[in-house]
């Protein structure tokens, strides 16, 4: 009889239970299945490379720096006899493609840190809203409302256009403008955990409200936030580059994918070859930032389960 | 619905003064001064001089006061004088403002006649080529800068092809009323505008799709034996569309805060133009007038919009 029950525990074992996994192991085995997602990856850690070694680059292989100008070859059309005309030259004679991997920095620096500044704001007020309700929720309600009355893009350019900040200015800025959409996710999904078990658990042994807002409720949204993350640096990183075309944000020399294209009307008719590589790689960037927030959201989202 | 719109309007009212003291005090308190700006390099200009010309601007007083100031006389539409054109300012912006509004109407159209069929198609087909092409479009849309897209539309279609103009809303001498004319200088910035909406709109619309033609009362049409097409578009497609309401508010944002970067790009007369360059000049009167302008449009979208969604599902509440 014991040894009938034992094996057939043994079989439904076999059959029914699978090795546990965590979510993020569970995450990273579906995620090695999603191509899509691993090429965006993969653009990604390339297009990041690229930019981190653009010192290399600009030394070993092209022997031009972003800042060299050459009066005697403006214009030039894109040739492979000299590497640094690869893509051309601009109207001072600046070699496109040392700029364009110097411009890398700029875009994903600003994209980056600006990210950082608007998921801890809207991180921790989501969360506090959230957590605490009834003044500080209608506080948050009230002010979260008012400022996506106001066109994002819209007040970015306009402060960017009076207060003309500086590099580092201007990626708090945009940090300060960008966080209402992840504060009102963080707010509703805390909202939701703030009634479950183990924080009523985590409350009764004592635990303070700190404590349980960031050890107990903040792990449980944290994987969502990577996804919100990676589609948040996108849209900074567009909202980056409209600034810099439009003169301000990120000024000469200092070469910036958006910047590379101010004085774009210039090209139309003589090198309308300069005005395609900036926006490409702002593209590139920001593609593989979008697919990779929609791949970590199939991999990490409890609900999709494959 | 009467007291649900006027009880909106009336929670729109907080809304708007939060609106105005933040871009009162983002104008105020940013470095430099008008005055000194504009008399600079005039040289019989004395320091008695700048302190009269700031006590009638009213830049004399403290900051709340400025804006206690401002704030009544916004109350009766009147936004001050410019300081570059010398002419009300609220006048001014309200006389281009037809131009963005046309702007935004156009691109608002072509983002749902595009952007619709686009996903309920692949979502009819899915799996197929055209699914595959609308999903890489509905994330690809939204990666594309739209003023590069703007910049090389007019590279391939003015320069290259001179088919289209590129700059302005009119051909110079033209009837202002010539509306083909009009139509060919709005095609461009249009679509720039709408680019990311219809990438927005093919995205949800094959998703909704694909969940509603899941559902039992799809199965359950199928059963009673109707057509094919019927079940489609009686059944489905009419479950499908609330979300072309509901995402109507992020679009309506993106609209209004795009159309300063298109309008820049094509040379469009629109108020995001006009007020980024009073930005860049510091005329305070222009700037405000231009946001808050803005920002009511956005208020009252997102009031259509809730009005819109009550009236297209009826298991919203009216309260």
């Amino acid at each position: 009889m014991a040894t009938t029950t034992a094996t057939l525990r043994g079989t439904v074992a076999d059959t029914l239970v699978r090795p546990s996994r965590s979510l993020w192991s569970n995450a990273w085995w579906k995620l090695r299945h999603d191509r899509l997602t691993i090429a965006a990856f993969c653009m990604l850690a390339l297009l990041v490379a690229l930019s981190l070694a653009a010192d290399l680059f600009a030394d070993n292989v092209f022997n031009y720096s972003f800042s060299r100008q050459d009066l005697l070859h403006t214009y030039e059309k894109p040739t492979f006899s000299n590497l640094a005309y690869l893509l051309g030259t601009d109207e001072i004679g600046r070699s496109q493609v040392v700029r364009l991997l110097y411009g890398g920095r700029v875009s994903l620096g600003v994209g980056f840190v600006a990210a950082l500044v608007n998921l801890t704001i809207g991180v921790t007020v989501g969360l506090a809203a959230g957590y605490f309700r009834g003044l500080v929720d209608d506080v948050f309600t009230l002010f979260v409302t008012t400022l996506n009355s106001i066109p994002t893009l819209f007040l970015l350019l306009i402060i960017a256009a009076i207060w003309q900040p500086g590099p580092f200015t201007l990626t708090v800025v945009i940090g300060a403008l960008f966080w209402t959409g992840i504060s009102l996710f963080t707010r509703g999904q805390t909202f939701a955990l703030r009634e479950r078990e183990f924080v009523v658990a985590a409350k009764t042994i004592g635990a303070r409200d700190r404590r349980i807002m960031f050890r107990h409720i903040l792990p449980n949204i944290l994987p969502l936030i990577f996804v919100l993350a990676a589609i948040d640096i996108g849209a900074i990183i567009l909202a980056e580059s409209a600034l810099s075309f439009l003169g301000l944000g990120i000024l000469p020399p200092t070469p910036s994918w958006g910047n590379m294209l101010t004085g774009a009307t210039q090209y139309f008719v003589r090198a309308p070859f300069l005005v395609y590589p900036p926006g490409v790689m702002i593209f590139l960037t920001v593609l593989s930032l979008y697919l990779i927030g929609d791949g970590l959201r199939d991999a990490l989202d409890p609900r999709i389960r494959g | 619905m009467r007291t649900f719109i006027l009880r909106r309007l009336i929670y729109a009212i907080p809304t708007l003064i939060g609106v105005s003291i933040i871009t009162f005090a983002i104008v105020r308190l940013s470095p430099g001064d008008p005055i000194r700006l504009y008399t600079f390099g005039a040289r019989d200009i004395t320091n008695e001089d700048i302190e009269a010309l700031r006590r009638v601007y009213g830049l004399d007083k403290a900051i709340p006061l400025q804006y206690i100031d401002w704030l009544s006389r916004v109350v009766r539409l009147d936004f001050g004088q410019s300081f570059i054109y010398h002419k009300d300012a609220g006048s001014l912006i309200l006389e281009i403002l037809p131009n963005t509004l046309q702007l935004a109407v156009v691109s608002l159209v072509l983002q749902i006649l595009i952007g619709v069929p686009l996903g309920v198609v692949a979502a009819l087909k899915r799996g197929s080529w055209v699914d595959g092409m609308v999903r890489v479009f509905g994330v690809a849309g939204h990666a594309i800068p739209a003023f590069w897209l703007g910049l090389v539309l007019i590279i391939v279609f003015a320069v290259q092809l001179r088919l289209l103009p590129s700059q302005g809303m009119l051909t110079v001498g033209r009837d202002q009323w010539d509306l083909f004319d009009r139509l060919k200088h709005m095609l461009l910035p249009a679509f720039v505008l709408s680019l990311t909406g219809i990438a927005n709109y093919s995205r949800i619309l094959r998703t909704e799709t694909l969940d509603v033609l899941g559902q039992d009362f799809v199965r359950t049409a199928h059963a009673k034996g109707l057509h094919e097409r019927t079940v489609v578009f009686v059944h489905a497609l009419r479950n499908a569309l609330i979300p072309v309401v509901t995402a109507l508010g992020g679009i309506l944002a993106a609209l209004v805060g795009g159309a300063l970067v298109v309008e820049t790009v094509f040379s469009w007369p629109g108020i995001g133009r006009f007020t980024f360059a009073a930005a860049i000049a510091k005329d305070y009167p222009i700037i405000q007038a231009g946001t808050m302008i803005a920002s009511v449009l956005l208020v009252v979208s997102y009031l259509l919009r809730d009005i819109a969604y009550a009236v297209v599902d009826p298991r919203i509440k009216v309260r």
